[in-house]
This record gives structure tokens, C-alpha cells and sequence, in this order.
């Protein structure tokens, strides 16, 4: 009787408080507590019965494998006796179910797998599609193929920021607030994610044909172009060099990265737009890196060209009157001098 | 619990075995050392301890942690294809190491006039967060390789940029000049070879064989920013 009164009381007990009365005068007699002691009055029938005896004979079967390694535990916790086997178990069980919850939310947010076929690529195609982004291509007439990696692109960008690490060390650019390492950094990658974004945008409002995964890949190609001029220009400064290889280097990647576009795109009107704002970004870009982290060549320039104003008034302003002349020469070794300690200060 | 039950029925033995006498014989595992291999627990073929490594004196913990950090630097420092750093991975090593280098490219920044140099944090993050860009890498191409095993191999390969250091502040204190100029760039591109030869044949192994250019190629970047850092030092 206890028995079938125990799993419907126990049914009961959830339901309210109402009916817990039914069990006390069952069980104990007046006792406000159920004595757990009593409830083991049972037979051996029972479907709980032998859920628990499962239970326990599992237990022991846990137990007994886990003594081994109870017993070291138990000697590096410093904890002995059964008592100490409980609370180890306890121990035991919270850790698993940590170690479990956090594998769990590991696998979720951290699952790198996602981006593993954007990184699926052999040497032979990264150096051939390095190459291609340099050549223009005619035909305009049906969409062009853009492999869908991320693995070229990131390693053009980082190499950029690493060739403008080089040029800002040389011309001995002063960040005041913040660091060079991440003016670079900052630079680089917003310039790539941001334009991306930017293009992916108007792209999306002239109706072309084309993904943010393909977009970024197409840009961060194109950087190919602004590494080279970099790589050039920030060892052999000539301005006239510069000008000349921002126009053939940067126009060629800046051309095939338009050629594309055009060829996914409906419409004169939209072809302008997406085209005319990509090529503006991509060549003032390069013009942006040249000038803004290269203060050698214009602090040679002005030493040497002087100041901006008319050749006959200088002769004067040097020369105090009295002098002889003799003066002259003096005036012009000091600007060579000053250009040359410029370039040696700078190593 | 066998025993148990075996002795009494059996009159036949001389000796009735006590409880759970064999349970002494089963093989107990070693302490899981806090140092190796991530994915599968190491089973150390030497019985080093027989009592687990809290009891010892803090001076025999310290000196064997340092042991196995200079082990790992004499791996560094004669590269040949062996997987000790790779099997007894710790990041003791690339911590040492990241600190003497950033403790010794910061600038004083007193003045804030030419703070163009890199300080403290900026070593650190550029480092660490280098060595974590690259590991994602490789493991994105298909290595098979651990996390913390590549961060490990990485800034253990640190070690000759850090000698290059000491070197380049030794030969600036004798003054600037051209000729400071090429010593120091000649030790820097030297130790700039020695690091990227040395983590080539810890990591090679790990990637596919056709992808191995891929792979290398960051870390060749990732070299080369912190030699640039270094060979442009010039102390105020």
C-alpha cells in the first residue's frame, strides 16, 4: 500500500498542498516531515524499485572503476574517506557538466569551419589569379568568373600593411594619437572591408549582379597593384616615378577590377555610376598612401626648391648688402647640406 | 569484490587473498601534466613522481618548468625535424620571450614629441595576435595541427629576433652611423632567416604538401614586422 500510495503522492505533491496531508497520515502518523527511512519499506516489484537498483549497482560499477583514479585524486585534494568520495563525486559531476556546456558553446561560436572553403586554394592558382588582376579583360558582353577565396585577399592586405609600416618607418612618420601599428592596420583593413561594403551597396542599388564574398575578393585583388607602386616608390623616391606608376600599375588593376563590374551590370547609367565611384576610390587611394605616410620626399623638395616665392627676391634676403661676395656659394652648400642631413637622420 | 566472493568458495588456496588486492596492480595513470598534447592525454613512460606535483618545494616546480623551457630553446636554436616542441607544448617560453622583446622596443614616453615607436601593448598584441591570425590560417588551408601547439612553435621561434634585439642595443651604444646601420641589418636579416627556417621545419609537417608555400607565407610576414620593429630602434 505504501508502495502505490508512494509514486501517486509523489504525483500529488506537485499539484499542491492540498493533498500533501493525504500522505503524512499514510507515512509517519503527525509528523510534519516525511521520514525518508520509511519510504525504503517497499517490494522488490516496483517499477521505481528497480530504476533505483539500476542506479545504485551503476554507481558501484562507477565506483569501482573509478578508484583508482579516486584514490590519486583523492590524495591530491587531500581528501580521504567517504566523505571525501562524495563531495569528489559532486566535484566530478559539475565538471563534467561544465566541461560539456562549454565544449558546446565552443563548437557554436567558435567554429572556424564555417570560413574553411573561402580558404581552399593551391599556390599555382593564388600566383595565377595574382597575375590576372593585372590584365584587363575585352569582353564586356557576359558576366565574368570571380573566384569566391578570401585567402589572397588577406594576404595582400596584410602584406600593404606591412610595406606601409616600412614606408612610415623610413619617412619617420609621428602618430600623435595612437600607434603606427594600428594607423596601418586601421587603414588597410577599413579601406578593404569598408570600400567592399561601399561597392556591395551602390552594386545592390544599380542591380548588378555580383556578392559581398565576391566583391571582397575583387577589391582585395586589386590591392595587388598598390602593393607594387608601394613596394617601389617607398625605396626610389621620384616623384615623376610615382606619378608615372599610379597611372600605369594602379590604372591597369584599377581597369580590370571596372571591366568586371561593367560585365555584370545592366545599363549605361548604373555601369558609370558603380564604375566612375570604384575607380575614383581605388586611384585617390593609392595617392592617399603615397602623400600621407612619406614625409621624406616632400621635406627634401621644400629644402631644396625653398620656399614658394619669386626667384629675384631671394638674392636680396640672403645676402645682407655689406657682404662680398663670396657669401654665395655658403648659401647654396647650406641647402645641399641640410637635404642630405634630412636623408641621413632618417636611418 | 570478485575476490570476495572467489576465496571463500574456494578451499583449495593456501593463502586467501585479501579485498581488493588486486586493484593495486591495475596501472594508475600519472597526474595529467599541464603541459602536451591537447586532444589526447599523455601516458609519461617514466615514473617521475609517485606523489603529485603539489607536494613538491616551489624551487623543483620552478626548475622544471625552466628545464623544459631551455630544452625548447636549444630546439629552437639547432632546428632539426623533431616533434618535441609539438608534443610538449607550453607557452612558457613564447611568454618570456614576448615580454624581454617588448620590454625592450618600448620608447620612454615622457615625451610625447616622438612617440612614433612601438610601446608595451602594441609588441604584445602585434605578437600574440599574429601568432593567432597565422594558426587560424594554417588551420583553415587543412593542417593538422593544435591551436596552442602553433602558438607554441611560433613564439618559441621568437627566440633569435630576441637575441637580434640584444645584439642591436648592445651595438647602439656605440654611437649611430652608417656603419651601426649595417651590422645591425646584417644580425636582423640573419636572425630574420634563422626564426623563419627554424618554424618552417617545426610546422611543415603539418600541412598538406602542396599548400606548404601558403602556410609559409604569413609567418614570412609576421617575421618580418617584428624585425622591422626592431632593426628601427634607436633608443632617445
Amino acid at each position: 500500500m505504501a508502495t502505490t500510495a508512494a509514486p501517486t503522492g509523489g504525483a500529488r505533491n506537485g499539484a499542491g498542498p492540498e493533498w500533501g496531508g493525504f500522505e503524512e497520515n499514510i507515512q509517519g502518523g503527525g509528523s510534519a516531515v516525511i521520514d525518508m527511512e520509511n519510504m525504503d519499506d517497499t517490494s522488490g516489484s516496483s517499477f521505481e524499485d528497480m530504476g533505483e537498483l539500476h542506479q545504485r549497482l551503476r554507481e558501484e560499477e562507477v565506483d569501482a572503476d573509478a578508484a583508482a583514479a579516486e584514490e590519486e585524486d583523492g590524495e591530491f585534494l587531500g581528501m580521504k574517506g567517504f566523505k571525501g568520495q562524495l563531495s569528489r563525486q559532486v566535484a566530478d559531476q559539475m565538471w563534467q557538466a561544465g566541461k560539456r556546456q562549454a565544449s558546446r558553446a565552443f563548437s557554436l561560436y567558435a567554429n572556424i569551419d564555417i570560413l574553411r572553403p573561402y580558404f581552399d586554394v593551391e599556390p599555382a592558382q593564388v600566383r595565377s589569379r595574382l597575375l590576372e588582376s593585372m590584365i584587363p579583360i575585352k569582353m564586356v558582353n557576359f558576366p565574368q568568373k570571380i573566384a569566391g577565396e578570401l585567402y589572397g585577399p588577406l594576404m595582400l592586405v596584410f602584406t600593404l600593411v606591412a610595406i606601409l609600416l616600412h614606408g612610415m618607418k623610413t619617412s619617420d612618420t609621428i602618430i600623435r594619437e595612437g600607434t603606427l601599428m594600428g594607423t596601418a592596420i586601421g587603414t588597410c583593413f577599413g579601406y578593404w572591408l569598408g570600400v567592399s561594403s561601399f561597392i556591395y551597396f551602390l552594386a545592390y542599388l544599380c542591380n548588378a549582379q555580383i556578392t559581398m564574398l565576391q566583391m571582397l575578393a575583387l577589391l582585395g585583388y586589386g590591392l595587388f597593384g598598390h602593393c607594387i607602386v608601394l613596394f617601389i616608390t617607398y625605396n626610389i623616391h621620384l616623384h615623376a616615378l610615382f606619378y608615372l606608376f599610379w597611372l600605369l600599375v594602379g590604372g591597369l588593376s584599377t581597369m580590370r577590377m571596372v571591366a568586371v563590374l561593367v560585365s555584370r551590370t545592366v545599363g549605361p547609367t548604373q555601369r558609370l555610376l558603380l564604375c566612375g565611384t570604384l575607380a575614383a576610390l581605388h586611384m585617390l587611394f593609392l595617392l592617399y598612401l603615397h602623400f600621407a605616410y612619406h614625409k621624406v620626399v616632400e621635406g627634401i623638395l621644400d629644402t631644396l626648391e625653398g620656399p614658394n616665392i619669386p626667384p629675384i627676391q631671394r638674392v636680396p634676403r640672403d645676402i645682407p648688402a655689406m657682404l662680398p661676395a663670396a657669401r654665395l656659394p655658403t648659401t647654396m652648400l647650406n641647402a645641399t647640406a641640410k637635404a642630405i642631413a634630412v636623408t641621413l637622420q632618417s636611418h | 569484490m570478485a575476490e570476495a566472493e572467489e576465496s571463500p568458495g574456494d578451499p583449495g588456496t593456501a593463502s586467501p587473498r585479501p579485498l581488493f588486492a588486486g586493484l593495486s596492480d591495475i596501472s594508475i595513470s600519472q597526474d595529467i601534466p599541464v603541459e602536451g598534447e591537447i586532444t589526447i592525454p599523455i601516458r609519461s613512460r617514466i615514473r617521475e613522481f609517485d606523489s603529485s606535483t603539489l607536494n613538491e618545494s616551489v624551487h623543483s616546480t620552478i626548475m622544471r618548468d625552466l628545464k623544459a623551457v631551455g630544452k625548447k630553446f636549444m630546439h629552437v636554436l639547432y632546428p632539426r625535424k623533431s616533434n618535441t616542441l609539438l608534443r610538449d607544448w607550453d607557452l612558457w617560453g613564447p611568454l618570456i620571450l614576448c615580454v624581454t622583446l617588448a620590454l625592450m622596443l618600448q620608447r620612454d614616453s615622457a615625451d610625447s614629441e616622438k612617440d612614433g615607436g612601438p610601446q608595451f601593448a602594441e609588441v604584445f598584441v602585434i605578437v600574440w595576435f599574429g601568432a593567432v591570425t597565422i594558426t587560424l590560417n594554417s588551420k583553415l588551408l587543412g593542417g593538422n595541427i593544435s591551436f596552442f601547439q602553433s602558438l607554441c612553435v611560433l613564439g618559441y621561434c621568437i627566440l633569435p629576433l630576441t637575441v637580434a634585439m640584444l645584439i642591436c642595443r648592445l651595438v647602439l651604444l656605440a654611437g649611430p652611423g652608417p656603419v651601426n646601420f649595417m651590422v645591425r641589418l646584417f644580425v636582423v636579416i640573419v636572425m630574420f632567416a634563422w626564426s623563419i627556417v627554424a618554424s618552417t621545419a617545426f610546422l611543415a609537417d603539418s600541412q598538406p604538401p602542396n599548400r606548404r608555400a601558403l602556410a609559409v607565407y604569413p609567418v614570412f610576414l609576421f617575421y618580418f614586422v617584428i624585425s622591422w620593429m626592431i632593426l628601427t630602434f634607436t633608443p632617445q
